[in-house]
This record gives structure tokens, C-alpha cells and sequence, in this order.
């Protein structure tokens, strides 16, 4: 079976992290990592190859140069091969722009099995598979916590608000899995001195047929006008316990009107 | 301007989140202000949704909507939008809305701003509010042109009762065959009682703190007595102490109640992302340099065991329960 998996670089949320005021872009300048929720995706694609002793695991990203260092990392997890589509004119890219590259990528791969991740730690979207999955027309699984695969369908259970659905597709399908799925494996050495040979192709807008002004800013539907601090929070008020804290809250909702 | 609410029901009622959303479209002043009920045997909460504010409601009732998936929504929602010409789709953020919501954008080459906790008329333009980076900017963003998509964090709007009798449409569902691919085997339940945590006022969060799962039945009764909902943590989540479907945070639920309290819980930034709108915050924890202690309201330092209990009794007098 083959398995592509969508995998995004994303600025280190350890380092602190800013919008470029100009562009009006978060700033990706800084060290990059591979989103913390794709290691899951990475990981039950080579859970699947791993039980087929068959197959093929591809790494598909958008993202700047510098991506190609998350692709290796997810490459000395064991996947075969990443395809990077990176382009200046893509840069800025909203759902409705990222979403087209992606599933024109996609296209080209023709996998059995779609991956995505939950969401991305950077814009906090957990959306994207949606729109790739339409633009695909192939069905949609989101927030798999367990996933099966057999006799061309996959069956996911599906953590929503409610508890737990199970869900079934025939594949080709697009599935989003949640970080509950699995617990990710480390890179081994054997894997990281490999990963350096595997094979890393990058695509640009236009290898995808994708004129720049259906990409990147120009491409999107969405804009983002202004930056602002937080609101403030009130005071705090930190007591410690001396016998009558459950007293002094009650209180202090009370002076609230929360009781 | 018009703009379209989808309204989301579970187990025969319609969500509180997509009720805020329609109150908060009402408040916009649109000419008129819609909502979109997709569902099997589901017309009789047309007139549920016109109470909360919805002039008119679309009503696309089929046994092939009956399971709570996405592909066979977009479908309908978006010729509704297309025939009824709508420039404004809102959703109350949930693993359904904001699949709905995805695959929407791209079958109408649509704009979607997710997470918004606010949404404005600014010279006529609408401007969305999108807090980003773990909350620490608050960013405004907004659409090119329509139809604008817009997905909200959960407890971000009141729901408002007070409308009338809204005029009831029914709706072709014409659905493609991707979109009835996926199929529902089992649509599981979590035992619950009281409110879940995206409908709750009040809820009380538990963490490490409480030492084991046990520790949970303190939480469980505070939050009974306090009338809201029992909210934890994703490390005892993950310890296996407390369902999935009560976690807040990052990789959980983001809620916005009027209380939170937040009971044995160190408030690191993958929890804080998830509760920090919430109106009042307070947090017992023993550890006096707990990070919940710099975003709390009210911070106590001491044992939840004790502290908690008795908070329980006194609350329960208070109230005359």
C-alpha cells in the first residue's frame, strides 16, 4: 500500500515566535521543527508498512527551503521519500491556496492512503484535511484514534464532543489521525545516517500547474489586517491556605455572582 | 449581507455554540439572519432554532444526513449558499462544524478564519478576532470577498432567546457519491451526566494533583454542586484517570465558561491555551510557583483534598442543596 503523508515545518513553539509586522506573516526565519502532531501521521504510516512488510511511505510538505530538514527527520523515521513543494510565489498561502498545492501534489502521488496530522502547532488549524479530502473527492476520516486497514477500507474510531464513532471508507481515502493513535518512534542512528540518502524531490507551483496567482497571498481568500496584545486579565490574587481558603472562595464567587 | 448559521444538534437538541453563533449574527444587524439544520427527523428543531434568533431556517431532512459525518453537509450547505446566495457562513467550532467548515472553503473557493472569539463590522467590512501563538496575539483578520467562512471557539457568544416563529424551508439534499463513501458503523455514547464541558457555565478542571483517579470524585462533586461540568488535564488523560472527551488544552477542548476552576492542574502552556478566555479563573494547587497562579483570578496554595470538599459543603449550603 502506498501512504502519503502530509507533514509541515513549523517554527520551534520553545523559541518565542512572531508575526513579521510588514508581511503580516508569522516569522519562519528562526530554527524550524517538524509539527509535533505529523510525528503521529509519520508514525501509523510506518506502523502500516511495517505490517504489510510492503510499501511505500511518502512524505508530501509546503514550505519553505528549510522544510527539507523536517522531511529528513520523518525520512530517518523510516518513510522512503519526501516531496517538497516550495515556492516563493506560494508564500502566504491560506487554506483555500495551501489546500489546491497540497491536493495538486497529491494528485501526482495517487496514494492508497492519505495522512494528516491533527492539527498545526503554528496556525492551530485542524482543517486542512477537509478541504484536501473535497478538492480530492475521496471520503474523509478526522481525529482517528485507532485506525484498521484491510480488504481495501480503513475503519477509524473517531474521538468527537460525544465519545467515540466508528467510521468506514473504502480507499483511496483521506484519513486525519489524532496524537492519541500511537506513541512515535525515535529516530534510530542506522536511520538518521540514511535518511541522508533517501530521495527529497522539490516541486514549484507551476511543476504542479498552478498559475501564481492561485497560490500564495493572491491566491487566498483570507487577510490578516492587524496585530494586537491580549486583553488583560484583572488582578490576581494568590492566598494561602490557613484553615478558611474554601471560605474565601466562597466569598469571592459570591462577590462575583457566580454562586 | 446575509449570512447563514450552521446549526449543530445532538441526541434531538441544537448545541448551545451554534445558538451563541446565531445570537451573535443577530447582533450584527444583517438583513437577515438564517440557520442550516442538516439531519434525519430533524424539522421540529427548525422551530428550536427560530426561539434563538433565526429568522429563517433551512431544513435538509434525509436519512442519508442521519450520521453526524462531514462530506454529505458540504454538499448541501454549499448549493444552499450558491442558490440562496449567501455571503456569510458561521459554525460553532467541533470536530463536525470544522470538517463541514474545511470542506466548504474549498468547494466554494471561500476564505475560512478558524478560532475566531469575536467578529465586528469595521466600515462595513467584517473583521474577525483570532487569538495566535498560545494566545499571546490577538490578530484581526479578515476576508476578501465572499462567501466568508468563519469557524468560532466554543463558548465565545451567549445563545439569546427572545425570537419568534421562524419561517421554515426544506432543502433538496443532492449529495455526491465521495461524500456517502464514509460510513457511520457505530455512533458511540460516553456516559455523562450534567452538561458537557462546551455547554457548561461552570466547570471544574482536575490534574495531577489529585494524586489518582480516585481523586476525581472530589472534582465530580464540586462540580454537581456548582451545577457545571468536570473538565481534566491531558496528563491524566493520558494515565488513562478521566475520557478524552473532558480534555482541555491544546490537544483537547478550548473552552471559554464563566468559571473555571482548576483544581491540582500546574497550568502549563498546553493547558493554558485551552481555558485562559475563561471570565474567572480560580486554582488550588500545593505548589506555590505553579504557572496557573500567573493567569488565575484567584490562586490558593494548599491541599485540593481538603480545600475542595469543604468548598463542596459550603457551596451546597449556600445554594440550599
Amino acid at each position: 500500500m502506498k501512504v502519503a503523508v502530509c507533514v509541515k515545518h513549523v517554527p520551534d513553539a520553545a523559541a518565542p515566535r512572531r508575526f513579521d509586522p510588514s508581511s503580516k506573516r508569522l516569522d519562519r526565519s528562526g530554527e524550524g521543527t517538524l509539527n509535533s502532531f505529523d510525528v503521529h501521521a509519520v508514525e501509523e504510516a510506518l506502523r502500516i508498512k511495517d505490517r504489510d512488510g510492503e510499501g511505500e511511505v511518502v512524505l508530501v510538505s509546503l514550505g519553505p527551503v528549510g522544510a527539507g530538514d523536517s522531511l529528513r527527520k520523518a525520512l530517518a523515521m523510516g518513510a522512503d521519500r519526501g516531496l517538497l513543494v516550495s515556492d516563493d510565489a506560494a508564500a502566504g498561502s491560506d487554506l483555500v491556496a495551501t489546500s489546491r498545492l497540497l491536493a495538486a501534489a497529491l494528485e501526482r502521488e495517487n496514494a492508497d492512503l492519505v495522512l494528516f496530522g491533527q492539527q498545526s502547532s503554528d496556525a492551530d488549524g485542524a482543517v486542512l484535511w477537509a478541504a484536501v479530502a473535497d478538492r480530492l473527492r475521496r471520503p474523509l476520516l478526522s481525529q482517528a484514534a485507532e485506525l484498521e486497514l484491510g480488504d481495501a477500507r480503513v475503519r477509524a474510531k473517531r474521538q468527537t464532543e460525544f465519545g467515540y464513532d466508528v467510521i468506514e471508507a473504502p480507499l483511496p481515502a483521506v484519513v486525519a489521525v489524532s496524537d492519541a493513535i500511537n506513541e512515535p518512534r525515535y529516530p534510530s542512528l542506522k536511520g538518521i545516517m540514511g535518511a541522508k540518502r533517501k530521495p527529497q524531490d522539490t516541486l514549484t507551483a507551476g511543476d504542479l500547474g498552478l498559475a501564481p496567482d492561485h497560490v500564495g497571498e493572491e491566491g487566498s481568500a483570507t487577510t490578516v489586517l492587524a496585530f494586537a496584545d491580549p486583553p488583560p486579565r484583572g488582578d490576581t490574587t494568590v492566598i494561602e491556605d490557613d484553615g478558611s481558603a474554601a471560605e474565601k472562595i466562597v466569598d469571592f464567587l459570591a462577590e462575583r455572582k457566580l454562586l | 449581507m446575509s449570512t447563514v448559521v450552521f446549526l449543530e444538534h445532538h441526541e434531538g437538541e441544537l448545541l448551545k455554540g451554534a445558538l451563541g453563533v446565531l445570537a451573535k449574527a443577530a447582533a450584527l444587524g444583517d438583513d437577515s439572519v438564517a440557520g442550516f439544520i442538516a439531519g434525519a427527523d430533524v424539522e421540529e428543531l427548525a422551530a428550536e432554532a427560530g426561539k434563538y434568533g433565526a429568522q429563517v431556517v433551512y431544513v435538509a431532512d434525509d436519512p442519508r444526513l442521519a450520521a453526524p459525518l462531514p462530506q454529505p453537509r458540504v454538499d448541501v450547505l454549499a448549493s444552499l449558499v450558491r442558490d440562496e446566495g449567501f455571503d456569510t457562513v458561521l459554525f460553532g467550532a467541533s470536530v463536525l462544524a470544522a470538517d463541514v467548515a474545511g470542506g466548504l472553503a474549498a468547494r466554494l473557493e471561500a476564505g475560512l478564519n478558524w478560532d475566531l472569539v469575536d467578529l465586528e463590522r469595521r466600515d462595513g467590512e467584517l473583521v474577525g478576532k483570532r487569538p495566535a501563538l498560545g494566545d499571546s496575539v490577538y490578530v484581526d483578520v479578515g476576508w476578501r470577498d465572499g462567501p466568508r467562512i468563519a469557524l468560532f471557539r466554543p463558548g465565545s457568544f451567549e445563545p439569546e432567546a427572545g425570537g419568534g416563529e421562524p419561517s421554515v424551508e426544506r432543502v433538496e439534499a443532492r449529495i455526491e457519491d465521495f461524500s456517502l463513501a464514509a460510513t457511520m458503523v457505530e455512533q458511540a455514547h460516553e456516559e455523562r451526566t450534567g452538561p458537557s464541558i462546551e455547554d457548561a457555565d461552570v466547570i471544574v478542571a482536575g490534574g495531577r494533583g489529585l494524586g489518582a483517579p480516585e481523586g476525581f470524585a472530589i472534582v465530580e462533586e464540586l462540580a454537581k454542586a456548582l451545577g457545571g461540568a468536570v473538565a481534566a488535564t491531558r496528563a491524566v488523560v493520558d494515565a488513562g484517570w478521566y475520557p478524552y472527551a473532558s480534555q482541555v488544552g491544546q490537544t483537547g477542548k478550548t473552552v471559554a465558561p464563566k468559571l473555571y476552576v482548576a483544581a491540582g492542574i500546574s497550568g502549563a502552556i498546553q493547558h493554558k491555551v485551552g481555558m485562559q478566555s475563561s471570565n474567572v479563573i480560580v486554582a488550588i494547587n500545593k505548589d506555590r510557583n505553579a504557572p496557573i497562579f500567573e493567569y488565575s483570578d484567584l490562586g490558593v496554595v494548599g491541599d485540593v483534598h481538603e480545600i475542595v470538599p469543604k468548598l463542596t459543603e459550603l457551596v451546597r449550603e449556600r445554594r440550599g442543596s
